[in-house]
């Protein structure tokens, strides 16, 4: 079982807090930066899964004990990868959603909100409805939901 | 043989490839996605027999021997699941290729939208066929950032806002995935997972609780487990209909066998799991009452599908060879039926030019054949005898029977459940075909793929309907030997050793 | 293929490409362009290239491979975008007359072939053969036959990197223009 330096422990708390912090806003811009810092901290676990820093794994570069763990290593390449796509496609995600809507928030489910309101008993919780109609007026992070930005109808 | 495993990963691989250099011609791409699927499912059979007959087929993935190399293993579950995912898949595409013929014409390629299919049905065979932890990773990938296009190709304004609600939680899991992955190998230095079975056995107890519930979570988010959820009802009713189909089918299902895998190879328990069972009797009782409230045709079925992850769960938290059976058995019949039920939705919604079940009416007068085809899923959803529902569910519920005092208590909840479903169900087709006949709707928005009110169905896309409903049929006369197949199944599950002796030797 | 440039796209041609891949000899005036930049993009666009191709070839032994030769291909791309800007942006490159995704395809179908053509000599699917060779000029060369896949992986990742600054960056360069008229 391999543990890790204190150091790597705080740099890795860190990242995810922030990371999962940033995850929850409401602009995907933010999202996406919260999704590669998160993304930069289960790399970077995963490296330090592998043990201790030591010698590049290169055949002929050094004696085989002296190197590190490659597994972990090329597990993390691969998942850098994977977050490198997962970066570009929120990108085009988030152009598409700010061409289409005007910006780039991710919004309530609406029908959800609807059902909601309907099921609820007859003015039984008349004053609660008013508090609840939007939610927009309570979350400052989506306050570019309502302005109406310069871009919109950009394309089409 | 053994490069038969191969074969349900690389050939829809080779098959995108194909579809991405012919993307001029509609044509060849139809008949390269068919084919493909096709060759599949032929494969996925023959492994299926060559499982049952002779053991789990391991292939080392260029000679290196486990646990260092990659494996793809076949044994019964995965070849099983396999079939019949491969097998919806290919009724799926029929349906879609159809309707994309109705709605643009004969002549329209597309460079997105089989490349991708394809890839997703790749993603699907290798998370079925993986013998390593990462790999398991790298095909939920595969499948999900396949779905992230479909879900979002022609997103129109109103959708867009589910789509991006889909992406951003199944990245999170994914990443939580991750980081399960690297505590997983800090912590026993291996990836495999046959390897990991014998290993995470000598971690502290503490340790494995641990790990064992980080899989929980990341496969519960993506299975659609109660309270980790919302997003499926939220996002599965914005796609258009065959895409809904596929992801209701398939996607869902890859985790509950993730889990089912994990649970029982690596952190096998003895007796049944609490926690499991209370998860799994939330996850059917808020997803059946919550179809109950909904009015959107889509959305009622997606939170079924939410009530009947709970169903799968079940049988594997009651931790018996019979348990897991009727697992593999319920999810086999449910890829089959909410497939389906999806795909008839997307008929009846163009039917009638709209989702909500206020404005829907009278439709059994002027479609009667699409009545008939919404029933037969309905009632097998339901698990009314002699359907494949009810076979799959007296499975489980005799796996509760067996469990203890606490499982009969949740066997009851199962029954519970079904009667919510079969009451949600007979009153969508009351209210959707009974009384008076309604014309359809305009079409509201040209642009939106999801509501296409024109009335245009094409016989094909009645055809790859009927025949993902002759399949669940099939399921329900081959009852015996299906579930002799599925028994013996959830007993190499419990034992683990076929599995780890054929991946280590 | 049709040369008509100027159609509007459609969902359906959407990755056409509309004009020219590599800069071409004149140079518009534009008031944003850096000259400096510029010239060293042209001067570093080969030697990225030739590089690339390095850590391809070397990927076997020692660091490098198809990933790391692509990106590398694709930066020598990207430098070209930046440098050039819209004007060349919005028409990168139409002299490899190639669509990006056809790039994509090809890197995967011969990848998706080197995987398999072990099968055909009776050998597990993936595995390499070593082929060494001493050539006159070049000494002892080891050709490793899983050289073809990371070909693959080579040409699909500069497909990729071309799609996506065609579709991140000059289509919405192009979007940005449109809206300005």
């Amino acid at each position: 079982m391999n543990t890790i330096n204190l150091g790597m422990a705080v740099v890795l708390a860190v990242l995810y807090s922030v990371g999962f912090y940033l995850l929850l806003q409401r602009s995907l811009m933010r999202i996406l930066i919260g999704i590669v810092v998160l993304g930069h901290g289960a790399n970077l676990m995963l490296q330090l899964a592998g043990g201790p820093p030591a010698r590049a794994p290169i055949l002929g570069t050094a004696p085989p004990e002296l190197f590190a763990d490659p597994l972990p290593q090329a597990l993390a390449l691969t998942a850098i990868v994977i977050t490198f796509a997962m970066t570009t496609y929120l990108l085009a995600l988030g152009y598409r959603s700010w061409v289409l809507v005007g910006h780039d928030e991710v919004q309530d489910d609406v029908e959800d909100r609807r059902i909601a309101e309907r099921e609820r008993p007859e003015g039984s919780m008349a004053d609660d409805t008013a508090a609840t109609g939007t939610d927009d007026e309570e979350d400052p992070g989506s306050a570019a939901a309502s302005a109406e930005p310069a871009g919109t109808g950009v394309a089409q | 043989m053994t490069t038969l495993v191969t074969l349900p990963v690389l050939l829809p691989i080779l098959g995108a490839a194909l579809t991405v250099i012919g993307s001029r011609s509609a044509r060849l791409q139809r008949l390269v996605g068919i084919v493909v699927l096709a060759a599949v499912s032929v494969v996925a059979a023959v492994l299926l027999v060559a499982a049952d007959r002779t053991g789990p087929v391991v292939v080392e993935l260029g000679g290196w021997p486990a646990p260092v190399g990659i494996v793809l293993v076949a044994d019964r579950l995965s070849a099983l699941l396999l079939l019949i995912s491969t097998l919806v898949t290919l009724a799926v595409l029929v349906y879609a290729i159809d309707q994309r013929i109705t709605d643009y014409g004969r002549d329209t390629a597309s460079t997105t939208f089989h490349p991708i299919f394809l890839l997703l049905s790749t993603g699907v065979s290798l998370a079925y066929l993986t013998g390593d932890l990462f790999n398991l990773f790298v095909a939920f990938e595969i499948m999900l950032f396949a779905s992230y296009v479909l879900i979002t190709r022609r997103t129109s304004a109103s959708r867009i806002r589910s789509g991006m609600t889909y992406v951003i939680i199944s990245l999170t899991s994914s990443l939580l995935f991750l980081s399960t992955i690297a505590l997983v190998y800090a912590a026993t230095g291996t990836v495999n997972l046959a390897d990991l079975a014998t290993r995470v056995a000598a971690l502290p107890p503490g340790l494995q609780t641990v790990l064992a519930l980080m899989t929980v979570v990341t496969f519960g988010i993506k299975a659609a487990i109660v309270p980790l959820h919302f997003w499926l009802p939220d996002s599965y009713p914005n796609a258009p209909a065959p895409v809904t189909a596929l992801f209701a089918g398939l996607l869902t299902k890859v985790g509950i066998y993730a889990l089912l895998r994990t649970q029982t190879l690596i952190f096998p328990q003895v007796g049944p799991s609490t926690v499991l069972l209370v998860i799994a009797t939330l996850t059917m009782i808020v997803g059946a009452l919550g179809a109950l409230a909904q009015n959107d045709l889509n959305r009622l079925l997606s939170f079924l599908l939410v009530s009947h992850i709970g169903f799968m769960l079940f049988g594997l938290a009651v931790f018996d060879a019979r348990g897991a059976g009727g697992t593999a058995l319920y999810v086999v019949h449910h890829i089959t039926v909410q497939a389906t039920l999806f795909l008839v939705s997307g008929l009846i919604t163009r039917r009638t030019g709209t989702v909500s079940i206020d404005q829907m009416g009278g439709l059994a007068q002027r479609a009667p054949f699409l009545a008939i085809l919404f029933a037969i899923p309905a009632l097998t959803l339901a698990g009314i005898p002699p359907t494949s529902g009810f076979v799959a569910k007296l499975a489980l519920l005799q796996a509760g029977a067996d469990g203890g005092p606490f499982t009969r208590i949740v066997a009851g909840v199962v029954i519970l459940a079904s009667l919510l479903t079969l009451y949600a169900m007979v009153r969508v087709w009351i209210r959707v075909f009974w009384g008076t006949a309604r014309e359809p709707l305009p079409d509201a928005d040209p642009a939106d793929e999801l509501v296409v009110g024109t009335a245009a169905t094409s016989r094909p896309m009645y055809a790859a309907t009927s025949g993902l409903i002759v399949i669940s049929l099939t399921i329900a006369a081959a009852a015996g030997p299906l579930s002799a197949v599925t028994g013996r199944a959830g007993t190499d599950l419990m034992d683990r050793l076929p599995y780890t002796t054929a991946v280590l030797r | 293929m049709s040369t008509d440039h100027h159609r509007t796209p459609s969902w359906d041609d959407w990755d056409y490409p509309e004009g020219e891949w590599m800069l071409s000899g004149e140079c518009p005036v534009r008031t944003n362009r850096t000259l400096m930049l510029e010239m060293a993009a042209r001067v570093l666009f080969p030697t990225v290239l030739v590089f690339s191709v390095y850590l391809l070839i070397v990927g076997h032994y020692a660091p490098g491979g198809g990933f790391s030769g692509g990106l590398v291909a694709g930066l020598a791309f990207v430098l070209r975008y930046i440098a050039g800007g819209d004007a060349e942006g919005a028409a990168i490159g139409s002299r490899i007359r190639l669509r990006p995704p056809l790039l994509v395809g090809i890197g995967l179908l011969l990848a998706v072939l080197a995987a398999f053509a072990p099968v055909a000599f009776g050998n597990p699917v993936l595995s390499s053969a070593m082929l060494s060779v001493d050539v006159p000029v070049l000494g002892h060369v080891d050709l490793v036959s899983s050289l073809i896949l990371d070909v693959g992986v080579y040409l699909l990742i500069i497909g990729v990197v071309l799609d996506l600054l065609r579709s991140l960056g000059s289509a919405i360069e192009r979007d940005e223009r449109e809206a300005r008229r």
